[in-house]
This record gives C-alpha cells, sequence and structure tokens, in this order.
C-alpha cells in the first residue's frame, strides 16, 4: 500500500484584496461617491475661485458708477448680438450705473465670508457653552440651557432683527446677530456629546490615569462633537447665508454701495417689472451659493454620520 | 392627555420668561436715555418725567420688571412713537393680515409637500422621486423675497394678458374693502379688551367676509394672497416633502407593513392608513418647527408684497426709531411661536400614545 499525499491545499497566503482604511479614508470615499456632495462641492468649488479671482473676473470696479451707461440698461452681450458700438455688460447696469455682472462677482467673497465668520462664531460660542453644560452639569447645566430654549423660543429672522435694533444697523451687527441666533443650535449639540461620553469606559480611565478635567473635555471628549459639528455648522452656513441677505434685503444689513446680493435685491425691488435681470441674478446667486452648502451638508452628513440622516437625496 | 398638556403648559412657564425678559432687555439695551429712545423728538423735560413717572423708570430693574410683566397681562404694551396710540391697536390691525398669510402658506406647503413626499417615497428611485428632491432641494436654498419677486414678475407681468394673471400686490383690487365688525355689529363705545378682540377678527379679510356675508372682498382677498402664500410656504414644503419621504420609507420596511400587504390590502390603504400613521410624528414635529421659518417668511413676504402685517410695520417701526412697536411685536410673535410648539407637541402625543404615557 503506497502512502498517497494526502491533497492538502496550498498554504501560500492568498494576496488579499481587502484594503484597510481608516474611517476617515472611509468617509471620505463615501463623500465622493455621494451625489449631492459631488454636486454641492461642485458649485463651492466654483464659487471659490470666483471669490478668489474676483479681481481678475470682475471687468469694472464694484462700486465704480460708469457715467456714460444708461441706468438699468439691459445686458449687453457681443457674442450674443449686442451692438459691438456699446461696452459689454454681461448682466446689465444697474439703478445707479454700476456693472452687475462686477457686483455679483465680488458679492461671492461677502457671501462666503459671512457663511463662514457667522459659523465660526456660533460654533465657537455655542461648543464652549455646551460643552461647560453638559461637563459641568448641575444648576449651571440648568441655567444656561434654559437661556438656549428662550433664545430658541424666538423665529431666528426675528431675534436678528430684534438684536440688529439694539445694535444698530449695518453688515458687523447683522453677522452678530446673525451668529448670536445660531449659538443654541450648537450648544445642545455639544452638549449632548458631552453627555452621551462623558460616563464612557474610556474617559474614566484617562481620568483615573491622572487627566486633569480640561485635559478630558477637550482631548478626549470633544473629538466627538467634531463630526455632528461640521454637518451642522455646513447646513448652518446656508441659513446664515439666506438670513444676512434678508436683513441687507430689508435695509438692516449691508450698507450701500457695497455689493452684497441682499442689498442689490433689496435696492432693486421695486424695478422687477422694468429691469428683472436686476432681481434675478443676485438672488440666482445667493440661490447657487446656499444651494451648494445644503447638498454638501447633506452629503457629509450622509458620509459622516449616518445616525444624523434625515430627508436625505443621495 | 390632560396630564400631559398641564405638565407641558407648566414647562413652557420659564420660557415665556424668558421670551418677556429678552423683551424688556432690548429696549433698555439701546444705547440713550430710555425717554429719549421710547419718546423720540417728543420728549421735552416735562414730557421726560411723566413717562418715567407713568412707566416708573425711576425705579431699580427687578421693579421695572415687575411692573412690565403685569403691564404685558394686562395688554398694555405702551404707545408707539410714530402713531401716537397704543401698540395693542396696532398689533389687533396687523396681527391678522400675517396670521392669514401664514395659515394660507402652511395649508399650501404641508398638503403639497406630503403629498409630493409619499409619491416620491412610493415611487423610490423612479424619475419623479429624482425630479421632486432635486425641486426640494433648490426650494430649500431659495431666498422667500427673490421667489416672491419673481413670482410676481411671471404671473403679474409675463402672464398679465392670460387666465393665469395674478395680482402681485396689496391686499385687495381698489374698491374692494371690508365692512369693520365694530359697525356691522353697532358696537358703540367698546372697551378695551372688547374692542381688541373685535377689531382683531374684524382685520381677518376671509372670516370677516364670511361674517358680514361680504363675498367679493373673500375671493379677492384670496386671490391676492395666492402668490404671497407659494413664495411663503415654498421652502417649509421642500423640507416637509423630503422629511415625508424618508419618514414613510423608513416606515414602509417595517415588520407590519409587510404584514399588512401580505393579508392582501390594497397598496393604498397600507401607505395612507398603517405607514403614514407612524410615519406622520417626524412630519407633525417638522411642521411644527417650520412654523418659525413660515413666520420668518412672512415678515420677508409682506415687505414684497406691500402686506400691511406684522413684518412691514416691525422693519418700518426698526427704521423709525418706534421701540414700542417693536418690542411689542416682539413679544406676540415670539408667544405664539411657543403656543404653535405646544400645538404640535400636543399632537405627536395624540398620535404616539407612548409620548403620552411618558
Amino acid at each position: 500500500m503506497t502512502k498517497t499525499k494526502p491533497n492538502i491545499p496550498s498554504l501560500t497566503p492568498v494576496e488579499s484584496t481587502y484594503k484597510h482604511r481608516t474611517p476617515t479614508q472611509d468617509a471620505l470615499r463615501r463623500l465622493l461617491h455621494h451625489r449631492s456632495a459631488q454636486a454641492g462641492m461642485v458649485i463651492l468649488g466654483i464659487l471659490l475661485l470666483v471669490a478668489i479671482f474676483a479681481d481678475v473676473i470682475a471687468p469694472y470696479d464694484p462700486t465704480a458708477i460708469l457715467k456714460d451707461e444708461i441706468r438699468r440698461d439691459a445686458p449687453c452681450i457681443h457674442l450674443l448680438g449686442c451692438d459691438p458700438a456699446k461696452n459689454q455688460h454681461i448682466l446689465g447696469i444697474d439703478g445707479n450705473s454700476r456693472d452687475l455682472f462686477s457686483r455679483v462677482i465680488f458679492g461671492s467673497r461677502l457671501s462666503l465670508q459671512v457663511g463662514v465668520i457667522t459659523m465660526s462664531f456660533a460654533i465657537l460660542v455655542g461648543g464652549l457653552i455646551g460643552a461647560i453644560a453638559g461637563f459641568v452639569g448641575g444648576w449651571l447645566d440648568n441655567v444656561l440651557m434654559r437661556i438656549m430654549d428662550v433664545l430658541m423660543a424666538f423665529p431666528s429672522l426675528l431675534l436678528a432683527i430684534a438684536i440688529v435694533t439694539v445694535l444698530g444697523q449695518g453688515l458687523i451687527n447683522a453677522l452678530l446677530a446673525i451668529g448670536i441666533v445660531s449659538i443654541p443650535r450648537f450648544a445642545r449639540l455639544v452638549r449632548a456629546t458631552v453627555l452621551a461620553v462623558k460616563e464612557l469606559e474610556y474617559v474614566e480611565a484617562s481620568r483615573a490615569l491622572g487627566g486633569s478635567s480640561l485635559h478630558l473635555l477637550f482631548l478626549r471628549i470633544l473629538p466627538n462633537a467634531i463630526t455632528p459639528l461640521i454637518v451642522q455648522g455646513t447646513l448652518g452656513i446656508a441659513t446664515a447665508i439666506l438670513d444676512a441677505a434678508a436683513l441687507s434685503f430689508l435695509g438692516l444689513g449691508a450698507e450701500p454701495p457695497r455689493p452684497e446680493w441682499g442689498l442689490m435685491l433689496g435696492e432693486e425691488r421695486n424695478s422687477v417689472f422694468n429691469a428683472p435681470h436686476l432681481v434675478f441674478f443676485p438672488g440666482f446667486a445667493i440661490m447657487l451659493t446656499v444651494l451648494g452648502f445644503n447638498l454638501l451638508g447633506d452629503g457629509l452628513r450622509d458620509a459622516l454620520d449616518p445616525r444624523l440622516r434625515g430627508g436625505n437625496v443621495g | 392627555m390632560l396630564q400631559f398638556l398641564t405638565r407641558r403648559l407648566l414647562m413652557l412657564l420659564p420660557v415665556v420668561i424668558g421670551i418677556l425678559l429678552i423683551t424688556f432687555i432690548i429696549v433698555r439695551a439701546i444705547p440713550g436715555d430710555p425717554c429719549d429712545v421710547m419718546l423720540g423728538e417728543r420728549a421735552t423735560p416735562a414730557k421726560c418725567e411723566a413717562f418715567m413717572e407713568r412707566f416708573g423708570l425711576n425705579d431699580n430693574y427687578f421693579v421695572q420688571f415687575g411692573r412690565y410683566l403685569v403691564n404685558m397681562s394686562k395688554g398694555d404694551f405702551g404707545d408707539s412713537i410714530r402713531f401716537t396710540r397704543p401698540v395693542v391697536d396696532i398689533i389687533a390691525e396687523r396681527l391678522p393680515m400675517t396670521f392669514e398669510l401664514t395659515f394660507c402658506a402652511m395649508i399650501f406647503s404641508t398638503t403639497v409637500g406630503v403629498l409630493l413626499g409619499i409619491i416620491s417615497a412610493i415611487k423610490r428611485n423612479s424619475i419623479v422621486d429624482t425630479i421632486t428632491m432635486v425641486i426640494a432641494n433648490i426650494g430649500i436654498s431659495m431666498p422667500v423675497f427673490w421667489l416672491g419677486l419673481m413670482l410676481a414678475y411671471v404671473f403679474a407681468l409675463l402672464l398679465r394678458d392670460t387666465p393665469f394673471f395674478i395680482p402681485p400686490s396689496a391686499r385687495f383690487s381698489a374698491g374692494v374693502s371690508l365692512t369693520p365688525l365694530l359697525k356691522f355689529w353697532d358696537i358703540q363705545d367698546p372697551t378695551g379688551f372688547q374692542k381688541f378682540i373685535v377689531s382683531f377678527i374684524s382685520n381677518f379679510s376671509l372670516i370677516n367676509a364670511i361674517v358680514t356675508g361680504n363675498w367679493k372682498p373673500f375671493w379677492d382677498g384670496l386671490w391676492h394672497l395666492i402668490l404671497p402664500s407659494v413664495a411663503v410656504g415654498t421652502i417649509p414644503l421642500a423640507v416637509i416633502a423630503r422629511m415625508t419621504r424618508s419618514s414613510l420609507l423608513e416606515v414602509l420596511g417595517l415588520d407590519y407593513v409587510r404584514t399588512a400587504r401580505a393579508k392582501g390590502l390594497r397598496e393604498r390603504i397600507v401607505v395612507l392608513k398603517h405607514a403614514m400613521r407612524n410615519a406622520m410624528i417626524p412630519i407633525v414635529t417638522i411642521i411644527g418647527i417650520e412654523t418659525g421659518s413660515l413666520l420668518s417668511g412672512a415678515v420677508l413676504t409682506e415687505t414684497v408684497f406691500s402686506l400691511p402685517g406684522v413684518g412691514t410695520m416691525l422693519v418700518q417701526s426698526i427704521l423709525a426709531r418706534d421701540y414700542p412697536v417693536v418690542q411689542g411685536f416682539t413679544l406676540v410673535v415670539a408667544i405664539i411661536f411657543v403656543l404653535v410648539n405646544l400645538i404640535v407637541d400636543a399632537s405627536y402625543a395624540y398620535l404616539d400614545p407612548r409620548i403620552r404615557l411618558e
């Protein structure tokens, strides 16, 4: 009887097709494959380029009054058959004889600044309030959160209007008002995260190892809040841009001759019937910007924090 | 249910006091002498003295706040600087317009939004779904005042000579007006509260028209409300449609829905009777939250369509530094917002017994 060698499958390791990815890489991959996030990133990318290169793109100074032009003149594009003798004004001339295209282009700078500044303010202040409330607890938590409840009891734009009443009109005050109105949202978010995490074992372990309260709060607990903050911050920028435009539209925000989209709309709202382009383009620019942030925010929510998933489109 | 409502009402108390505190602080935080701030150009030393005395501004802040609470609870909101008449009278005149606009916008956004959401959820990933959700995303991103202006341009100018013409502004067409109910009911020398209530109801164009049996202002008022309501309702519509879709999709995957289908029920019954009942809770919540956006939207849209509501009055008052009006209107709108949210709470306690028994 001959001994046959049992047919043992080769033990040489097979090259694994599975690539190990970190959670960040995973989230980034999901984000890049998310349809609305892609659309949002394209819109915002273009907008960012426009804002950075506004000086190069805009043919005129946004505040310069062009004496030779007719006020509220319709758009004149040479390629589309406009009289070559006339100066080219892609989006027409506004009520103060300024080039609308240049104003809309420069408006992108202001809009992005408005969104980012107000949200940074709200996240910093709101985050700090939420972190303290959640971490310290007790009566301080109660007092801080009741104040947040009261701020949330007002419709946000109305509260912003009331704050502007106290501070006085102007872009900076409007930004401050919108920032203050947005604080409760972030305070609640951070507080919820802190409360959910602070009793977990890894925090206890860190405390047992001698970590100070500040160390625990900022290095062990708060990093958990970054993901929801990014999502809410992005969506918050969209709201902030809309609210800032609304305040300027009402004459309570940016002052003329600043190229602010809401203000441009407000100045020309009575010419909607005879010069609709003056109302259409600034409003369209606001819509596009807000849409970009909303789409990106939706994408970020789905990619980063599946728990927050709500009425997504993706 | 009664216990639940009582508990919720008690929980509201600190919030309402907080709102009163904020409106109290707002006027006192305005830089300058309170007399100059509240009386404006009419602030002569004698008048100032009387004013400080009447509102007790010489007392400390705690006493002042206590008195403010008492005055507010009696409905004494002070006098408007610009119109030299009680703020309460102006509220009775202006608030109904904003209510009507908010109400019509809410009806529009809720019915259309829920319907679109249901269609999207049932026909998931179809063309209808994609188009609805793209429109919803655009709807959320539009500034309400821009949408209002664009609607006015399309329906009042481009479609001017067609049957689709819709008037862009004002509350009524020329020559159409309401009969004040004080006159209609022949009320002589109305007292404070009665006067407020009657003139408040009287200024609801739709209610007034029904009470007086005057149908011309009813239809005319409704016709004029179409464009502003669509403008105000579009953003909440988009939010509601998205929420309905995701909420319904979640419920449609549950076991009890499968059971209902397995029993052989028609799909329409399964969706509308079985699934929607559970899907309604997040939808009702979002409708409550969107009331804030409706109120803010109404404030903005009134200025676009020159409607005589709270929004136009508020903005004019801020620009004219008429602070008693700003204070009164801010307070009233905030309280309304809180009450709406209470109604929402009550309604999902009704929809979901678990919340009631918590």
